[in-house]
């Protein structure tokens, strides 16, 4: 009943080759068998959004998802979103600037979900980003950091895109 | 860079490695040959245990061992008592704490009854399933008032009855001067269970090493020294041998730094037992039944009024649900009884509690520890006195101000730290006309309140105030070292869990020392590295750690600054520390770095004078005389579908005076974190019990937490009225944003639907089906 | 909260899907979004001894017109229907309804099929389609079969589907030129499963008369509720202000029977329907009338 499956996963861009058992949830698998420990797990019950990682571009909850389920997809976890403290991505340094984060637990879920919402709304409104926040439970800040670094994220993100293509002037 | 950072909004020390994934949090230790825990937990809410049969479970491949209250032998014992009560004249209290697995009675759904211990978690929990306990079912006493009745269950046969305690204190005589009030008021209120729901879960991970007898404990807990201590003492070893670490934690919000629970008694013994690591997380489902409640309060309060609405006093009963046993002492209940006085002249009190026994998990401190009960007591009794009197409720708040000249304010009653309730410093009245001005409270009432009720709109404001008592003792330490990178340590036994230490507790040593904030790492929750304190909690660790700190950054900056003075042939009145150098003022060519004077503080070789201690470090401890007492005011404008009665929340602002500021931005975030918790506790948050003490909503589906769509925007604004009792003038601030967002939800909502019924709010947490049932209650 | 152990199954082909159900009957699960099963499987309260995986069968997804249905394939995930063009505009309602499933993380696994069999009356999926007149086709190693939307509903989490078979396709009518639509629902926050929620539909003739009408009651019973006595009322008339609150009476106090529990009394979800009525049916007419390009006042 507990045979172990081989599975193939890209996960942050390097392959995987692994077993495991098919009740072994995905949050478990990047977790403790892959030892990227970014992602956290605050409720198995897909509610609160701490867990969610994207799946072949898409945010999911890997609390609700088999390590099986991942076998030839790509996954992108925190730990993909940038490591270098010099050039984080503008979401991390929103939040930064923001104090859009407190202990840090629900950080990564946020991000995770955050990153496809501003590549396709890169200048949300308040009410948008609360929209897209609202899948996601964080019990320290109250929000309103999180708004407010999403907010500076998205300046940035416009500020590079203009640097890369050369309009904007020198800076 | 000599520019103070004490004060300013400076970006975080903690964010890059949260950002990035590159924090440990205490699921994330992995240990080899580590096994993984499951607890067996009652299903009844009160029964007696008459066997436990683990065979099967231990024949399971996969298991390593099971555990009962038996095979702990003389290590079972019920936990400590946390806190006594403290010195108050008219008090009884009958102690009843935790034991670690339940052995002949399970008084609680959910109390931990064996522990299996597997090779992974999945199989510890499939473990579980063949675990046969023999129960004999008692009928459960789930309700307060039921619980007092005289042939109430029992939730302690040997009691007799459910009283847990039993407190009066008093202050001038109520009975004489009810007599002479043009007004009384009086309600029953009731306020219901919550949980603090952090985001991360429990969890110890423990580690017996034989070979070098020592014992390594990860916890998430708010306290590491005192679970080192008490853990020593329990497993016979010294405290030496004992080293617990709380690294980064998901939340604490008060239920963390409850102990000693039952997971952190046995599962140092598991690994002592079977010598290896082990691990137990608790999950969320677990989290609902394993980890402490709170929030659960009757109240018949009743306030005396002149007709010019100045307070003449006040008289509560009320009923404290303690659970099924009390090991954090009467915290709760006293903070109700002291914080329902506020920011008021409350000449004559009179406050009854009786804390009560029943068959749930205990009661211990959850953000606000008791203050919203008495905040929601008091601010329902001056909204429903001013509408008696047809006064305007901000109005009568003013006229029971205690004046700015009066302080330290002697409440004469006493505390939760043992002392009389004096508050060192206050300023009130701007407190409440910034709030008043913030919200539009005038051109509100009387210009748009009225348009917009003409265009159909139910739309209602509020205002309510508070005390936070904060920044209690006994005490904190703090260690600071220049070390020979230049860059400075500071290192206490608080431990954090978001509050921002590792930044705010750098701003205080950076000041003192010019060296930038980035350059300074702070060390918490570690106890081989600090060995004396009691932990964060309270809304203190600013204030008392914080106080340390600078202590001891000051007593270095002295060493420091005579260190260079013989280095550089120089006086020491003649030099300045500034980034990261101590220099000749005037003369910067003249310098040498941190960095050097600290390797010459530590020489290798060669002889010292006597007397002298190595290296630039001093280590302080701060203890205040009493607390500081914090306060504020939020106020709101809200609308209600009259149909449906979902809110919109148009405006929230709050007014916060937590003495001086050691960085506005961290400030801020604590009272929106507050204020997200108050604003559940007022519409979302209830657990539901059903008649056999099962929680019906134990899932973050059904215990609804608030989201940023439920959260307002705020506005807040700040006043500084410094407190006498630290040199900084810092108080706390951890806890306001939660404590009172009950009474303002009651207080706008009734303002809101009063051209509907006329109905009053006198319970608390709401949601839309409460709401719209009390309004068709009146009809 | 770890799921019990099961044995698992990936086929690689529809047949082998059919053959695995046979086999395995009400010892197996299907594993689709796996939103709602994988949560059961966590809390134990499912504990499957098989769990056969549909993912990996690209042909049970997708959205076709074909003539006057629109057919979505049991596997097209709720953000897929959240985006599609033919939704848009063959089946409005449905697509202003998928954006209230939950979260977007949890719409972009979760399929239609996996909401419509796991069957919550409280989910939007089973109203909508009710509300639509949408058929079910089942599939077994016996054949295959169509079931109406009318009598797929058993009770909560139990619908007519044998435990061989699996649903493959939903049938759905085009939404004609002439039907208007409302959908409102309320829940306690953003998200979350509704207290009450209402789909209507109506149809008028050029003269604005309603020719036909469908109101669809959300978390009002073990099913989700079709009114038929109240939306019969509305057959044969125009708007009508009496008319809406009528028909509201007549459904939340007649045709409806909501529970109590944690979130709201059943007297409150009443209310609610009473109330979610009332705007649906306004939207419905509005939306209808203007579609006919009669002058809308």
């Amino acid at each position: 009943m507990n045979k172990k499956i081989p599975i193939c996963v890209t996960v942050n861009g390097h392959l995987y080759e692994e077993d495991v058992e098919p009740r072994m949830l995905l949050s478990d698998f990047i977790r403790h068998q892959l030892r990227l420990k970014g992602t956290h797990v605050g409720c198995e019950h897909g509610v609160c959004g701490a867990c969610t990682i994207q799946f072949d571009g898409e945010p999911v909850r890997s609390c609700l998802m088999l390590a099986v389920q991942a076998d030839g997809h790509e996954i992108k976890t925190i730990e993909g979103l940038s490591a270098d403290i010099n050039a984080l991505h503008p979401l991390q340094e929103g939040f930064r600037e923001a104090h859009g984060l407190q202990c840090g637990y629900c950080t990564p879920g946020i991000l995770m979900t955050l990153e496809p919402f501003l590549d396709e709304n890169p200048m949300p409104t308040e009410e948008e980003i609360r929209h897209a926040l609202s899948g996601n439970l964080c019990r320290c800040t109250g929000y309103q950091h999180i708004v407010k670094g999403v907010s500076i994220a998205s300046e940035i993100r416009q500020q590079h895109l203009e640097d890369a293509s050369g309009e904007g002037g020198e800076k | 860079m000599s520019e103070k950072v004490f004060g300013k909004r400076v970006k975080r020390n903690e964010d890059a490695r949260l950002l990035t994934g590159n924090a440990l949090f205490v699921d994330d230790v992995h240990l080899p040959h580590m096994g993984h825990i499951a607890f067996l937990r009652s299903p009844y809410a009160n029964a007696r245990i008459r066997s436990v049969d683990v065979s099967k479970a231990l024949e399971m491949e996969g298991v390593i061992a099971v555990f009962t209250a038996a095979d702990l032998g003389d290590y079972w014992k019920p936990a400590p008592l946390l806190l006594s009560p403290p010195p108050i004249e008219r008090l009884t209290f009958v102690e009843r704490t935790q034991p670690p697995l339940a052995k002949d009675f399970a008084r609680y759904v959910g109390e931990p009854v064996a522990i299996v211990v597997a090779e992974d978690r999945y199989l510890a929990e499939d473990a579980l399933d063949l675990i046969v306990v023999d129960f004999a079912v008692r009928k459960p006493v789930v309700d307060m008032e039921q619980a007092l009745e005289k042939d109430a269950p029992l939730v302690h046969d040997e009691l007799g009855d459910n009283v847990a305690a039993h407190v009066i204190q008093t202050k001038g005589d109520y009975d004489a001067i009810v007599k002479m009030a043009e007004v009384v008021v009086a309600r029953r209120f009731d306020y219901d269970r919550g949980t603090a729901a952090a985001m991360e879960n429990r969890g110890v991970v423990a580690e017996w090493d034989a070979l070098s007898q020592r014992m390594t404990i990860w916890d998430t807990t708010q306290a590491p020294i005192p679970i080192r201590n008490g853990l020593a003492k329990m497993l016979g070893l010294s405290e030496n041998q004992v080293r617990v670490i709380a690294p980064f934690i998901g939340g604490g919000f008060g239920p963390k730094v409850m102990m000693f629970y039952q997971e952190e008694i046995v599962v140092p013994w598991v690994s002592m037992k079977l010598k290896r690591p082990v691990k137990w997380i608790e999950d969320r489902h677990e989290n609902f039944y394993a980890t402490s409640h709170e929030r659960s309060q009757i109240h018949q309060a009743e306030i005396a009024v002149s007709k010019e609405g100045k307070i003449l006093g006040i008289k509560d009963i009320f009923y404290h649900d303690t659970g099924a046993y009390d090991p954090y002492g009467l915290t709760d209940p006293i903070n109700s009884q002291c914080t329902l006085l506020g920011i008021y002249e409350v000449p004559n009190y009179y406050s009854d509690f009786k804390a009560v026994f029943t068959n749930k998990i205990f009661v211990t401190p959850f953000r606000g520890a008791g203050r919203q009960h008495g905040v929601f007591v008091m601010e329902r009794l001056l909204d429903l006195a001013a509408k008696e009197l047809g006064m305007d409720r901000v109005e009568i708040r003013r006229r029971n101000l205690i004046p700015p000249d009066a302080f330290p304010y002697d409440n004469k009653i006493i505390y939760q730290d043992f002392a009389p309730l004096v508050y060192d410093s206050g300023n009130y009245e701007p407190v409440l006309d910034k709030a008043r001005e913030m919200i539009g409270w005038e051109k509100f009432i009387r210009e748009e309140q009225p348009k917009l009720r003409a265009e159909g709109k139910h739309i209602g404001i509020g205002l309510v105030t508070y005390v936070e008592g904060t920044g209690i003792g006994p005490y904190e330490g703090a260690r600071v070292q220049v070390l020979e990178s230049g860059k400075v340590s500071v290192v206490t036994g608080v431990g954090t869990q978001g509050q921002s230490h590792f930044t705010t507790f750098a701003q205080i040593a950076a000041d003192q020392l010019g060296i930038d904030v980035g350059d300074v790492e702070v060390v918490t929750g570690d106890t081989d590295l600090f060995h004396w304190g009691t932990g964060t909690f309270a809304s203190r660790g600013a204030v008392v750690a914080g106080s340390a700190v600078h202590a001891a950054a000051l007593e270095v900056r002295q060493k420091t600054l005579n260190a260079a003075a013989a280095y550089l042939n120089a006086d020491e009145t003649d030099l300045e520390l500034v980034d990261g150098q101590a220099r000749v003022i005037g003369d910067p060519a003249r310098a040498v770095s941190f960095g050097t004077l600290a390797e010459e503080a530590n020489p290798l070789r060669g002889a010292v004078k006597p007397g002298t201690v190595p290296g630039l470090e001093a280590t302080s401890y701060f203890g205040p005389e009493r607390g500081a007492t914090a306060c504020g005011a939020h106020a709101m404008i809200v609308e209600v579908d009259p149909e449906t009665m979902e809110l919109t929340i148009h405006k929230y602002v709050v007014v916060h005076d937590c003495g001086v500021l050691i960085n506005p931005l961290v400030v801020d975030g604590q009272i929106h974190g507050g204020v997200a918790q108050g604003v559940g506790n007022a519409f979302y948050e209830r657990l539901a019990y059903d008649d056999w003490g099962t929680i019906q909503n134990a899932s973050l589906r059904d215990f609804l937490l608030p989201t940023a769509q439920e959260v307002p925007a705020m506005e807040v604004g700040h006043e500084e009225t410094p407190s006498p009792y630290n040199p900084l003038g810092m108080k706390g601030t951890g806890e306001a944003g939660a404590i009172p967002v009950g009474p303002l939800f009651a207080s706008a909502l009734e303002d809101a639907l009063s051209d509907l019924a006329d109905f009053e709010i006198l319970e608390i947490p709401l949601s839309h089906s409460i709401l719209w049932g009390i309004t068709q209650a009146v009809e | 909260m770890k799921p019990a152990p099961f044995d698992y199954i990936s086929p690689g082909s529809f047949q082998e899907v059919l053959d695995s159900l046979h086999q395995y009957g009400s010892d197996a699960s299907l594993l689709a979004g796996g939103q709602s099963l994988i949560a059961a499987l966590n809390f134990r309260s499912m504990q499957p001894k098989v769990l056969i995986d549909l993912n990996k069968l690209p042909e049970l997804a997708y959205v076709r017109k074909d003539d006057g249905l629109v057919r979505i394939g049991a596997m097209t995930r709720q953000h897929t229907l959240e985006k599609d063009a033919i939704i848009e505009g063959l089946l409005p309602l449905m697509f202003e309804a998928v954006p209230y499933v939950a979260h977007l993380a949890i719409r972009t696994r979760g399929t239609i099929g996996g909401s419509l069999v796991y069957a919550d009356p409280a989910a939007e999926q089973p109203t909508i389609n009710l509300a639509l007149g949408a058929k079910f086709k089942a599939v077994s190693t016996t054949g295959e079969r169509w079931i109406p939307a009318e009598s797929f509903f058993l009770q909560t989490n139990h619908t007519a589907l044998k435990s061989d078979e699996i649903l493959t396709e939903v049938a759905v009518p085009v939404m004609s030129a002439s039907t208007g639509w409302g959908f409102e629902e309320v829940a306690r926050r953003d998200g979350d499963r509704v207290m009450m929620g209402v789909a209507a539909t109506v149809t008028l003739n050029e003269d604005g008369v309603c020719q036909d009408a469908r109101l669809v009651y959300q978390n009002s019973a073990p099913t989700p509720v079709l009114a038929e006595q109240a939306a019969d009322l509305l057959i044969g008339s125009q708007a009508n202000e009496d008319l809406f609150l009528e028909a509201a009476e007549v459904a939340s106090q007649g045709e409806i029977d909501p529970l109590t529990d944690v979130h709201a009394t059943a007297a409150f979800r009443r209310n609610l329907a009473r109330e979610l009525t009332l705007r649906t049916l306004r939207t419905a007419f509005e939306r209808a009338s203007k579609r006919e390009g009669t002058p809308h006042e």
